[in-house]
């Protein structure tokens, strides 16, 4: 497409005033013999230079290059184009490239991923975003550029072409080729972020052992029954860090296999340091896995809107050693905190309310329910 | 028409293509010639069937819905300032979010193109001398008007208005979870408008097959009215599958069917699946109208014709086939979808939307581009939907849709999109016909800084919530933990927010001096290119007394400039030299 520019040249460069303002038809009518074709040395000194020069500023090259002011006269017919089209290419390469420097994959502002499956999940996001901002980017300099290098500085008539087939089948094919790139390395990571180990294995085939949580969501709050280790987390342990609602303790470089259910409506588990989130879908029971690699406490939130207390359906997850873990786990058998215990408090009574807790500065129950 | 130039020969109307030629079925035909006597003032807004009349009804309705949704996303916004503001309830909050969805996309987005400003546009730009059914057009009128009162009263039973998001996803929304009358108030209402959009589309589709003028091809049809063609049809297929929908939940909801609960037998995520097939395409009948807008305005601003008439058209009703089949990409965390082939399908709607980039690009490149309001805002909804757009392919991804589902993340997106089309692109195409739909300019200076209030106000609020979605922040939350770490960015965008509010209060100003000191507009302000502008402003009861030769897609243009005329469009390859010798001849 910029090849073509010379040609829209010979077709403009008038140097009247910019004319920002409305322009009643009459007056921007344009007759025959205004369309001729421009002599050469008007040519010289169309681009940038010779328009009302305060506007001319904002296109000009040579504003943001730090290059000294030199006249019209001195420049070479296509010179402005060319730096222009220099200085376009430039930050469109340099610009990723240099976000790109400081990582293979810039963060963009998302969590890197403290799983195995947020880790793949961030590869693909971090590399869709790079291209985003590579096409994007194009896209959108190429429509500052436009706007710019068009806009109205006289009444002349511009050429009317339209169509241009080769261009068309370009701009089809090309987005074609890059949404079936972004397709397939889009399904890969899906594969590798769905693969679940089969159900009830308590080894994973490279010999890990895998730990099954049954997750319950229910308005409003959360239930995490280890079946395999006869422990039961309810949704009332809201006496965590930062009063972030009951916690999910997981053993770091095992397999953590989700049975993720819901006792009412629709909740979302969400883990921000996972990349993932799932619905908690009544009548459905979804199974994903969790390879948690690095220890540490990570924020959870149900996202789905399910009520009153949406707003406050927190957990969290702990990520311990599997040592700290079995020692955990035992400590929950000895407390009361059994399968059974928990599964039976949570049938035979109202689900407990996360929000009994000390709110420090959050929202208290009593002010939200008065306000109901 | 002033003009220098030889017009060519004018046609009169008396059968403008129509089966029977006349005004069909004009309750007060007859009597509403502009210079006849007949109902006037509001008794004629109240009874008329005119397509004009009815067009600006709807426009004010959906703009006044649009005031009120827009302040209460300027509550909700205040509420997010603090981390745990206590100016409104969660309840409170919760109604609001819904509310300020359902009206903007049920009341606003969708009544202000097709009801408005297509009502208003289509049938001048296809040369027809009203709406194919002017009755049935009046119907639909009253019908939203009646379906609007219906769901803001939701705020004044017990219980309050809907409070389980626009898409009233089950079984939050049945009996048990739901039971105020708030949400039947929510349902009935999207039965009243949804059947107003199915009349408007079945009005739509009959004026444009078969009121257009003499000479007046499909593909000489300008695009605004071929998108709302492919609108229309695209309404036929999906509000009746909403209205299925509604009808089967407010069974479940008074009648004790289990469609929707699991205690039944019924199956929740099926309301999912039939509210997200209606959604899915619901977003291009939001987006396709005002793509058509800009579509028509960008050229006439730089004074070229569109670059690929037919590329347009064709990538129109590519977006318009994808998007029936790709609604299951709002539910890929539901975990019982199959993933590759709705996100193919998602990936594959930025081709054609690509495509429409390119022509919008073309079609400025090597033009004369003056920025006058209407052009302002069409580039602010280049810019903005470009954003929504990268954003969008990104989302089609179902790995990073499971990263960002129900987040802030998925609120910009949406958000940028559908600021970038309903409002940049919607007030371009106000500001673009309000000369001729009220025969009076609006005031430039005043028109650009409401564009600029918006356009700075919109990157403030939006892209901070990018950051917020990828932090952790899920949506319709009326809180949050002082510790999550949101409370400056939520600042930030609570301030963009106002910044937007603020810019409209020059859009008021705007009417407001142009109602009190106008400036008439003419005919043909902007050097238009379409058939509207040959007609005067506001044009007569039936639209038009004389019509100028339609050969291409901008017979005012070609009327206009005789010697800049479209190249008759279609098969033959154009090289420069053929260029060259545009209006040489003729």
């Amino acid at each position: 497409m910029v090849t073509a520019a010379p040609d829209h040249r010979s077709r403009r460069g008038v140097d009247t005033p910019l004319n920002w303002e409305f322009t009643p038809p009459e007056l921007a009518r344009c007759s025959t013999s205004n369309c001729a074709p421009v002599p050469t040395s008007v040519i010289a000194v169309n681009a940038f230079t010779t328009a009302s020069p305060p506007r001319a500023r904002i296109g000009d090259p040579c504003a943001s290059e730090g290059c000294e002011e030199s006249g019209p006269d001195h420049r070479h017919p296509t010179q402005p184009q060319r730096r222009w089209r220099r200085w376009a290419v430039g930050l469109a390469v340099g610009a990723p490239l240099a976000l790109a420097g400081c990582n293979f994959y810039p963060s963009y502002g998302a969590s890197r991923g403290a799983t195995k499956q947020g880790q793949e999940t961030f590869k693909l996001y971090s590399g869709m975003m790079t291209t985003g901002v590579i096409v994007g980017g194009i896209v959108f300099l190429l429509i500052l550029w436009t706007i710019f290098r068009y806009r109205k500085r006289s009444d002349e008539m511009p050429r009317q072409f339209h169509e241009n087939v080769p261009i068309e089948v370009l701009y089809t094919v090309i987005p074609i080729l890059i949404v079936g790139v972004l397709f397939a390395f889009t399904v890969l990571t899906e594969n590798n972020v769905d693969a679940t180990v089969p159900v009830n294995a308590t080894f994973t085939s490279t010999g890990k052992p895998v730990v099954d949580i049954r997750v319950t969501a229910f308005q409003w709050g959360w239930r995490f029954d280890y079946t395999g280790l006869n422990v039961g987390v309810a949704g009332e342990t809201t006496n965590g860090p930062n009063n972030h609602g009951p916690q999910m303790v997981v053993p770091v470089g095992q397999t953590v296999q989700v049975t993720l259910v819901s006792d009412d409506v629709i909740h979302g588990f969400y883990v921000r340091d996972f990349n993932f989130s799932r619905y908690a879908l009544p009548g459905v029971t979804n199974l994903f896995d969790l390879d948690v690699l690095h220890a540490g406490t990570y924020n959870g939130q149900c996202t789905q809107i399910c009520g009153l207390y949406h707003s406050e359906m927190l957990f969290s997850v702990r990520a311990v050693s599997p040592a700290a873990f079995s020692q955990w786990a035992s400590s929950e058998v000895a407390s009361g905190h059994t399968l059974l215990g928990s599964g039976a408090s949570a049938q035979d009574t109202p689900p407990p309310d996360t929000h009994q807790t000390n709110g420090s500065g959050y929202n208290t129950p009593a002010q939200a329910k008065g306000d109901q | 028409m002033t003009t220098t130039i030889e017009p060519p020969e004018l046609i009169s109307p008396e059968e403008p293509g129509g089966p029977d030629g006349h005004a069909p079925g004009s309750l007060h035909g007859e009597g509403e010639h502009a210079h006849h006597e007949g109902p006037t003032g509001i008794i004629n807004w109240l009874t008329s069937t005119d397509h004009k009349v009815i067009g600006k009804s709807y426009m004010i309705t959906s703009l006044i819905l649009f005031f009120i949704a827009g302040i209460m996303a300027l509550v909700m916004r205040t509420q997010l300032a603090t981390p745990t503001s206590s100016l409104v309830s969660f309840q409170t909050y919760n109604e609001l979010f819904t509310m300020h969805g359902s009206i903007m996309m049920y009341l606003f987005a969708g009544p202000f193109a097709f009801g408005g400003l297509a009502n208003y546009i289509v049938p001048l730009q296809v040369g027809a001398p009203d709406m194919a059914f002017p009755r049935l057009n009046a119907l639909s009128y009253w019908l939203f008007l009646s379906g609007s009162i219906t769901m803001m009263s939701g705020f004044l039973v017990a219980g309050g208005a809907a409070s389980y998001g626009w898409v009233s996803y089950a079984p939050l929304s049945n009996a048990t979870n739901s039971p105020g009358s708030g949400a039947d108030l929510w349902l009935m209402s999207l039965a009243l408008t949804g059947f107003s959009a199915i009349f408007t589309g079945v009005n739509l589709c009959a004026t444009i097959f078969y009121l257009r003028a003499p000479g007046m091809t499909m593909f000489r049809i300008p695009i605004f009215s071929w998108n709302m063609l492919v609108t229309a049809i695209l309404i036929l297929i999906a509000f009746p599958v909403l209205f299925g929908a509604v009808v089967l939940l407010f069974c479940d909801r008074h009648f004790g069917t289990h469609i929707f609960t699991v205690q039944g037998g019924g199956v929740p995520v099926l309301w999912q699946n039939l509210f997200w097939f209606f959604g899915h395409p619901e977003v291009y009948i939001l987006a396709l109208p005002y793509f058509g807008m800009v579509t028509d305005i960008i050229p006439v601003f730089s004074r070229k014709p569109l670059f690929g008439y037919k590329g347009m058209v064709f990538a129109t009703m590519s977006i318009a086939a994808l998007s029936t089949g790709v609604w299951a990409h709002h539910m890929f965390t539901t975990g019982v979808v199959l993933l590759p082939f709705f996100s193919l399908l998602s990936y594959l709607i930025a081709v054609p939307t690509g495509i429409k980039f390119f022509n919008w690009i073309g079609t400025m490149w090597g033009g004369q581009v003056s920025f006058q309001t209407p052009m302002l805002f069409s580039i602010g909804f280049l810019l903005a939907f470009l954003m929504g757009g990268v954003t969008g392919v990104l989302l089609a991804s179902p790995p990073v849709d499971f990263m960002t589902h129900d987040t802030y993340f998925v609120v910009a997106h949406f958000h940028q999109v559908l600021i970038g089309t309903a409002v940049f692109a919607g007030f371009a195409g106000f500001y673009f016909w309000y000369p001729k739909m009220f025969g009076r300019m609006l005031r430039e200076s005043l028109g650009k800084l409401h564009f600029w209030g918006l356009f700075i106000g919109f990157w403030v609020a939006f892209m901070p919530q990018y950051v917020l979605g990828l932090d952790g922040m899920p949506r319709r939350v009326a809180a949050y933990l002082p510790s999550n770490g949101w409370t400056t960015l939520n600042v930030i965008s609570t301030v963009g927010a106002f910044i937007i509010g603020a810019s409209f209060l020059f859009f008021l100003a705007n009417l407001w001096v142009s109602w009190r000191d106008p400036i008439p507009a003419g005919d043909n302000p902007w050097d238009g290119h379409a058939l509207e502008w040959f007609t005067s402003s506001p044009p007569p009861h039936h639209n038009y007394s004389q019509l100028p030769p339609i050969r291409s897609e901008r017979p005012t243009w070609d009327y206009n400039h005789p010697e800049h005329r479209t190249l008759v469009t279609g098969h033959a390859k154009k090289t420069a030299d053929d260029l060259e010798n545009v209006g040489a001849g003729s």
